[in-house]
């Protein structure tokens, strides 16, 4: 159940360019990341980001009628984020006259103004509503708001998130994620906007993509927005010839275009992360022609996680051939607070993804001698 | 009580920067013989908090160098905000239990072994190692950072953010698993960014010292 008097809290909690270095009060909800290539997320004083709007009500997103306002466009990520089943809808609202810069094809840059919203919903009731804001240069604002009892409207939620608001499954409740539980992932890529990438836009959809939301009119996509001159340069590519990923088959495209929505975020080369040597986001450029980094750095590779009752020497990341010692395919399964993959967000295993990934796992080739990365799967 | 509160409450209300002090005032005779280098068992325990002090003021092992102002604030601040209580494995001195400086801060050694925490009962919650590096309780066990600055198993590859992210969220890099218990970051959380990223300053200047800290160990699924 939801409280009023957990609705009327609300604390902004806004990502903003790097650069000053003030120290800042104890508590104060300032974050910082870079729309920049490979500028990993900071923390910052930060005065110039405006706050986020209390009620959702006031941010855009719908109409005077109350239904989605017609600036706004729906899309739907040909990869989703697993969410432990909520139904999910998202729109867009670009400035009038603008066009995203895509000429990083795999680092938009978004139009100063532009907006995005994400509505959960289990049990065909609305819980909360995301909401991610350029407010500036290189200023984003992240807001969550947490939907009333009577689905009037939904009110920003505090700093620190809301614990177990709904239940969402028996036993099972989902939280309100807080300040740093957004840039935990948003701050962890360079392109900060997650779902809303040339991949996922991509008009090439993968059929066996889990969950995936099937395309409806009036949804963006690549082909969509070139036509309507949103992008900038125009890219024709994205059209004519639009990103997938290379497989060898079908199971090993769905499987690492899940991995690279769900765990690219903070495991990529250009983030905090990129240390940790696990690589899972899909390279839109790199990938018309090079091999996925997914097979390049996980397949073969031994990573420091242990997979229960292995050894360090069969422990693999990816252990070709062998499920059962691969710590993606482990930790995917759990739910335990110290192995779980992803590390927050989600209460319930995503048993369908679990079962493509050890698909795909069981199905590769087990290398010759047991050793060095091999990556196994690309022609 | 879902498993997060209780970890947040352990975190936050039952653990206090003294608690490692207390813990160790607290082990009887027969448990100080498991201390590697115990050379008297019967040796009646003396103020554990002194040999933190004297010791953490001046570690064996470390050289004598000129620090940045960061730095140097970043030393005081270590010094009281307790870590080397956790984070640097204790032994048994001449004078009873103490911090081995000359593993300093370099968390749980990887060569205790432990693949399960005792059994908590009665009123008893949670439990430490004789080096005081591991902690079994309602979240499993957990072990102690490696906080040198090795760039394979220790801070050597963190960056003054992640450093500050970790603190300030709770979660390992700033963006993983949680943060287990005891580590008091409900308390650090409040500092300044100043004073977080002193206290990075100061851990980069350390000796770096190779160990490799195991991974948490979860409660069983069924539980």
């Amino acid at each position: 159940m939801i409280r009023a008097k957990q609705m009327i809290l609300g604390v902004v909690a806004t990502v903003a360019a790097a650069g000053a270095a003030a120290s800042r009060a104890p508590g104060l909800a300032t974050h910082a990341a870079s729309a920049q290539a490979g500028a990993p997320a900071t923390s910052v004083a930060s005065g110039d980001a405006p706050a986020a709007p209390h009620l959702l009500s006031q941010t855009g997103l719908y109409g005077s009628d109350g239904s989605i306002g017609p600036r706004n466009l729906p899309f739907a990520p040909q990869y989703p984020l697993w969410s432990d089943g909520a139904a999910k809808s998202r729109w867009i609202q670009l400035p009038e006259g603008t066009a995203i810069d895509v000429s990083n094809i795999d680092v938009w840059r978004f139009p100063v103004g532009t907006k995005f919203w994400k509505e959960f919903a289990w049990g065909g009731r609305k819980v909360e509503t995301r909401m991610i804001w350029k407010a500036g240069g290189r200023a984003w604002v992240f807001a969550t708001y947490v939907w009333n009892e009577d689905q009037s409207d939904a009110a920003h939620a505090p700093e620190a998130g809301i614990m177990n608001v709904a239940e969402i499954a028996p036993g099972k409740r989902h939280s309100i994620p807080g300040t740093g539980d957004c840039l935990a992932c948003h701050g962890g890529s360079p392109a900060v906007v997650l779902g809303f990438t040339a991949l996922q836009l991509s008009d090439d959809r993968d059929p066996l993509a889990p969950h995936a939301d099937p395309l409806a009119p009036g949804m963006a996509t690549l082909r969509s927005l070139a036509e309507a001159g949103r992008l900038d340069p125009p890219r024709e590519d994205l059209v004519s010839r639009p990103p997938r990923i290379r497989a060898n088959d079908p199971v090993e495209r769905a499987a690492i275009g899940y991995l690279s929505a769900n765990c690219g975020g903070c495991h990529n080369g250009a983030g905090p992360l990129a240390h940790v040597g696990l690589d899972l986001l899909h390279d839109a450029a790199g990938g018309r022609g090079a091999p996925e980094h997914a097979l390049r750095t996980a397949v073969g590779a031994r990573g420091r996680y242990i997979v229960p009752g292995t050894s360090p020497d069969s422990s693999r990341i990816v252990a070709p051939g062998a499920p059962e010692r691969s710590a993606i395919v482990q930790r995917m399964r759990s739910r335990r607070p110290s192995s779980q993959m992803p590390p927050l967000g989600t209460v319930i295993v995503d048993d369908e993804a679990v079962e493509l990934v050890s698909r795909w796992v069981a199905g590769m080739r087990a290398p010759a001698a047991d050793g060095g990365v091999t990556a196994q799967g690309m022609p | 009580m879902d498993k997060r509160s209780i970890l947040t409450l352990v975190a936050a209300g039952l653990v206090s920067l003294t608690a490692a002090v207390l813990v160790a005032r607290a082990i009887p005779t027969s448990a100080a013989e498991a201390f590697e280098a115990a050379p008297e068992t019967s040796q009646p325990l003396s103020d554990a908090s002194e040999a933190v002090a004297q010791n953490a003021a001046e570690p064996a092992s470390q050289p004598a160098k000129a620090l940045s102002p960061a730095a140097e604030r970043g030393a005081y601040l270590v010094k009281i905000m307790g870590c080397n209580d956790c984070h640097t494995p204790w032994k048994m001195g001449p004078q009873g239990p103490e911090p081995d400086m000359s593993r300093m801060l370099s968390g749980h050694p990887q060569d205790l072994q432990i693949a399960a925490g005792p059994k908590q009962e009665g009123s008893w919650a949670w439990s430490a190692s004789v080096t005081n590096t591991a902690f079994a309780g309602p979240w499993g066990v957990s072990f102690t950072m490696n906080l040198t600055p090795d760039p394979e198993t220790g801070l050597g590859k963190w960056t003054a953010d992640t450093f500050l992210q970790a603190i300030r969220t709770g979660r390992h890099e700033g963006r993983g698993r949680p943060i287990l218990p005891p580590m008091p970051y409900p308390m650090y959380r409040n500092a300044t960014d100043d004073d977080l990223h002193a206290v990075f300053a100061y851990l980069q200047t350390l000796p770096p010292i190779k160990n490799r800290v195991p991974q948490p160990i979860d409660l069983p699924e069924a539980q």
